[in-house]
């Protein structure tokens, strides 16, 4: 029998689920007038998440017959996921109204997607896994269609839906080959059995089933060549949901990608290191490449977190404590320069209305210097250059890759950022070089401004004392290896 | 008097006039006119301050002075760690000295977003001297790299007709060779497990990866120099940036790559540097003398001042690559000499340029009869380029061509041809410009040099005059420390010598 003790690692996700499930029914009881109160509370309640998350959390534990694990790193990821979710919810809450979608299933929706993203970094278990990440996509699906009256809006929803299915059944159909040829979905099973290979390496079988894992999980982060939906989907989903989408589901995946790959299979980076190398640099290289013809903010913003997913990647390939750190640092810094960004692209209205064109921030430094102060800063942490946060993302993953003796993959990563740092120039070019344009409103809500400025800061002094996030990436990367 | 932290507070200060002068609100006028007096103050401060190093330098000392060190990323071993010596000092100084000056020549000519322009001068010169501090090769880097950002802004934004273009040009082209820079510094530390500059000075690195680690910075220093065939984008830079900006980039920013090599490459990397030297003087005789002879075909005259940059510092490279004490010592004087007189030539454009806008040579002839006092700076400064005895730039170019006379006869004679090129398109510029006839009618009503532009160009014209009849007290400061890098590396080359003999 479940005892309270045994449920005692999941109690956030315990608490989580019963929020979502008391706010879908005042949303219910409420109607839609009750949107902006359900939407506060969503966002209170994964305050409270992330307290009990704190209290809860020491150690590594296993709940649910092992299918279940809490530890430092999903420790550091769950709090990201806490900030990128609460973050999108609070940025959603001013334009939802202004558009006239404002509904009180949106946040209920973005809270479910966190239930599953939460379950998917605590996965310990193929089935668990499955069930977490279905969870989140159904959710995603809908807040992707989430302006049901607008062609594009639908269009998202419906293209993310069609391959998000077809990569969950490859996701599905590569665990099943596992649990075939391996005889156990636990990952503690899978990584005692491949342990035992000893010289022999694994069956055939049981490679195919792993790249199939491999390619619904690049799926997820949209990683080359699995991203074709990235662009559409996120020029079409209302902003706050691209700008959702952008973090909280791609650090999710992220995390499931490196607990499966150096937890279970971790043995078998021979057979794996190559494919993410590959996909890596498919990435990389594209990312920077098809964001240089971008029109559309979005889109451009679409490309350059393929990019960014790219050099993630390269921790993941060096598969080694340095490589984990480097991502976890990496996603800490993702988080904040997108939800920075973003911020900024809810603040481009003309007439009350949302324009996405690049061409649109034309002379932005005249109009709104303050606005185009920030996000010319968190273009050039974007691109990567000192002193900004950016830099010591992809600092601490080229560290990882030299230290694994990914020369060339450091050589391509390198040369890949200075290609994306372009684009991210054009933008600033634009803002700063160009003849102003028509101003924007100054319609930029205090929320917004206050996430664009703490986002801002955060990206700018980051230098100051990098050890705080650092140094919980590194214990979380410790704790992940060593279990 | 040792605790105080005046390294940091040289480096720091002028931020802090940056943010300053963020916070200025006011009418555009009011805030234009505060944010030129703070700038101003600030990095005139800052200069006077910088000054405590020249006075508190210990001449005798090759080793690291001024020393801060406390913990920055622990997780990673960094340090916030801060010192110079021989090599660096003067550059610091150089900087402080610029930057008050640039502010100065901005005064009139920037008219338009006074307030970010004189935030980002400020925010360079912090990056500039902490460049030139830094003894911890993460900072080191962020330092290095972080002037592309200020640099990109000033030229894209107060450039001119192809700024655009150029500040691209400029940004990408720097990036490239310090993103491969940053990829040895990791190499590096992992097989020395530590960032720390002084201690890398003493580290012996392994023969078969120095080759590869030399490239990665030879690729980065190559394009910040910058030498032949990678200089394109100074040209480009120069022509479009507003003047300060060339003087800037002409007077401290050329000097980053130069510095890198004498920080890095040559003491850290020995080996490489010896089996690599050849190809490096190669490649600087082919600047000296290409980039002299289309400075002789230039039109603009910032362009020509920009390719007669590239035949300069193509003497420095030489001179650092010899690795004896004449031609080291004479790098870093030619360095030094050049950052001043160049910087004063691209000011004398700058000077007719606010007045004609233009900066074809055509347009111009004649000048000594309206303006003799700018015809008398230009001349200084014009004959300190061609290295005349009695300029900075003769003693700087004579200890690199007697340096390189020790290694290389060949090398020596081809370099010392260049010397005569650079003789031959600085005068004809002079000659176009200053003297004939003033027949052009728009320049009839051109008036001399104001007040404030005297006093930009004095100090400057003091500088390259006593650095050339009394050399002495700079030579004092760099000998020392060249020695030392001198007999470092002879060290080093002995010992591989030694083991190479002993395989035999």
């Amino acid at each position: 029998m479940l005892s309270m003790n045994q449920l005692m690692p999941a109690l956030p996700e315990i608490v989580l689920a019963c929020s979502c499930m008391a706010l879908l029914m005042l949303g219910v009881f409420r109607g839609d007038s009750s949107t902006r109160s359900v939407s506060w509370i969503a966002v209170l309640a994964l305050v409270v998440v992330g307290v009990v998350l704190t209290s809860v959390q020491s150690g590594r534990m296993v709940a649910f017959g092992g299918q279940f694990i809490v530890d430092d790193f999903a420790h550091f990821m769950k709090w990201l996921i806490i900030i990128g979710s609460s973050l999108a919810i609070i940025m959603s809450i001013n334009f939802n109204e202004q558009e006239s979608i404002a509904r009180f299933e949106y946040p209920v929706l973005i809270l479910f997607a966190t239930l599953g993203m939460f379950m998917m970094v605590s996965a310990n278990d193929l089935i668990s896994l499955y069930v977490g990440l279905e969870l989140q996509s159904l959710s995603l699906y809908v807040v992707a269609a989430f302006r049901r009256d607008s062609l594009k809006s639908s269009e998202a929803g419906l293209k993310y839906f069609v391959l998000g299915a077809l990569s969950s059944g490859m996701l599905l159909y590569g665990c099943s080959l596992i649990y075939g040829y391996a005889g156990t979905t636990s990952f503690e099973g899978l990584a005692t059995l491949f342990k035992g290979l000893g010289g022999t390496g694994p069956s055939v079988g049981l490679v195919v089933g792993l790249v199939f894992l491999i390619a619904g999980l690049a799926f997820k982060v949209s990683a080359v060549p699995f991203h074709m939906w990235t662009p559409d989907v996120y020029e079409g989903a209302p902003t706050p949901v691209t700008a959702f989408f952008a973090v909280a589901p791609k650090i999710a995946a992220i995390a499931l990608f490196i607990r499966v790959l150096t937890g279970p299979f971790g043995v078998l980076i021979s057979e794996w290191q190559q494919v993410i190398v590959l996909i890596s640099i498919a990435s990389m290289v594209l990312g920077a490449l098809a964001a240089i013809w971008q029109d559309n903010i979005k889109r451009l913003l679409a490309y350059s977190s393929i990019g960014h997913v790219g050099y993630a990647l390269i921790g993941l390939a060096a598969g080694t404590e340095a490589g984990i750190r480097g991502i976890l640092v990496y996603m800490a810094i993702y988080l904040a320069m997108n939800i920075g960004t973003f911020c900024c692209v809810l603040a481009m209205r003309r007439t009350g209305r949302m324009v996405e064109g690049i061409s649109d921030l034309a002379g932005l430094s005249r109009n709104q210097p303050m606005l185009a102060l920030a996000l010319a800063i968190l273009m050039f942490s974007m691109a990567g250059i000192p002193p900004l946060a950016g830099f010591f993302g992809k600092l601490y993953i080229f560290l990882a890759a030299i230290e694994s003796g990914l020369y060339t993959l450091a050589i391509i990563g390198v040369l890949a950022s200075v290609i994306g740092a372009y684009y991210y120039l054009r933008i600033i070019k634009i803002m700063y070089f160009d003849e102003p344009a028509e101003a924007f409103d100054r319609s930029i809500s205090g929320e917004i401004k206050i996430i664009l400025v703490g986002t801002t800061l955060f990206v700018t002094f980051f230098i100051i004392r990098p050890d705080i996030i650092v140094g919980g990436a590194g214990t979380a990367a410790r704790m992940l290896l060593a279990g | 008097m040792s605790d105080f932290p005046i390294l940091s507070l040289v480096t720091f200060l002028p931020l802090v006039g940056a943010l300053a002068i963020l916070i200025i609100r006011g009418s555009e006028e009011v805030v234009a006119r505060n944010a030129r007096a703070t700038a101003l103050w600030t990095s005139l401060i800052t200069f006077f301050l910088s000054l405590m190093l020249w006075t508190g330098f210990d001449r005798k000392s090759a080793a690291f002075q001024f020393v801060e060190k406390n913990p920055w990323i622990e997780s990673f071993g960094i340090n916030y760690h801060m010192g110079v010596d021989g090599i660096s000092v003067l550059f610091v100084l150089l900087s402080t000295l610029l930057t008050p000056i640039c502010v100065l020549a901005s005064w009139e000519a920037i008219k338009t977003r006074v307030k970010e322009y004189m935030i980002a001068f400020l925010i360079l010169e912090t990056l500039m001297v902490g460049m030139f501090c830094a003894l911890d090769f993460v900072l080191f880097y962020i330092f290095f790299e972080g002037v592309l950002i200020p640099m990109f802004l000033i030229i894209g934004v107060w450039g001119g007709q192809r700024r655009v273009y150029a500040a691209f040009k400029f940004f990408l082209y720097t990036l490239t060779g310090s993103v491969l820079m940053l990829l040895a510094i990791l190499a590096i530390y992992l097989q020395a497990g530590t960032m720390d500059i002084p201690t890398l000075l003493k580290y012996a690195l392994p023969t078969d990866i120095q080759y590869w680690l030399w490239l990665a910075f030879f690729a980065s220093f190559a394009v910040k120099v910058p030498m032949w065939p990678v200089h394109t984008w100074l040209p480009d830079a120069h022509v479009e940036a507003p003047t300060a900006g060339s003087v800037i980039l002409a007077g401290v920013l050329l000097k980053m790559g130069a510095y890198g090599f004498l920080r890095f490459s040559v003491p850290m990397l020995p080996i490489a540097t010896d089996i690599f030297t050849p190809m490096v003087f190669a490649l600087s005789i082919i600047a000296v003398i290409y980039t002299s002879l289309v400075a002789l075909v230039q039109l603009d005259m910032k362009k020509l001042i920009a390719y007669s940059s590239v035949a300069h510092m193509g003497f420095v490279t030489l001179g650092i690559f010899t690795l004896n004490q004449q031609g080291v010592t004479g790098a870093i004087y030619q360095m030094l000499s050049h950052g001043i007189v160049s910087a004063a030539l691209f000011l004398c454009v700058g000077v007719i340029y606010d007045r004609m806008h233009t900066r074809e040579i055509e347009r111009y002839g004649g000048l000594a009869e309206r303006m003799p006092v700018y015809a008398f700076f230009f001349m200084v400064f014009m004959l300190a380029s061609v290295g005349l005895p009695g300029t900075g730039g003769f003693v700087g170019e004579i200890l690199v061509l007697v340096g390189l006379f020790k290694v290389s006869t060949w090398a020596a004679t081809l370099a010392a041809t260049g010397v005569i090129l650079g003789a031959a398109y600085m005068l004809w510029l002079y000659r176009r410009v200053i003297f004939g006839k003033l027949t052009k009618d728009d320049l009839k009503s051109i008036v001399d040099m104001n007040r404030r532009e005297v006093a930009v160009f004095t100090p400057l014209l003091v500088l390259t005059i006593l650095m050339g009849v009394y050399p002495g007290p700079f030579l004092e400061i760099i000998e020392v420390s060249v020695a030392n890098l001198v007999d470092q590396h002879k060290i080093a080359m002995s010992a591989v010598n030694a083991l190479s003999v002993a395989g035999q």
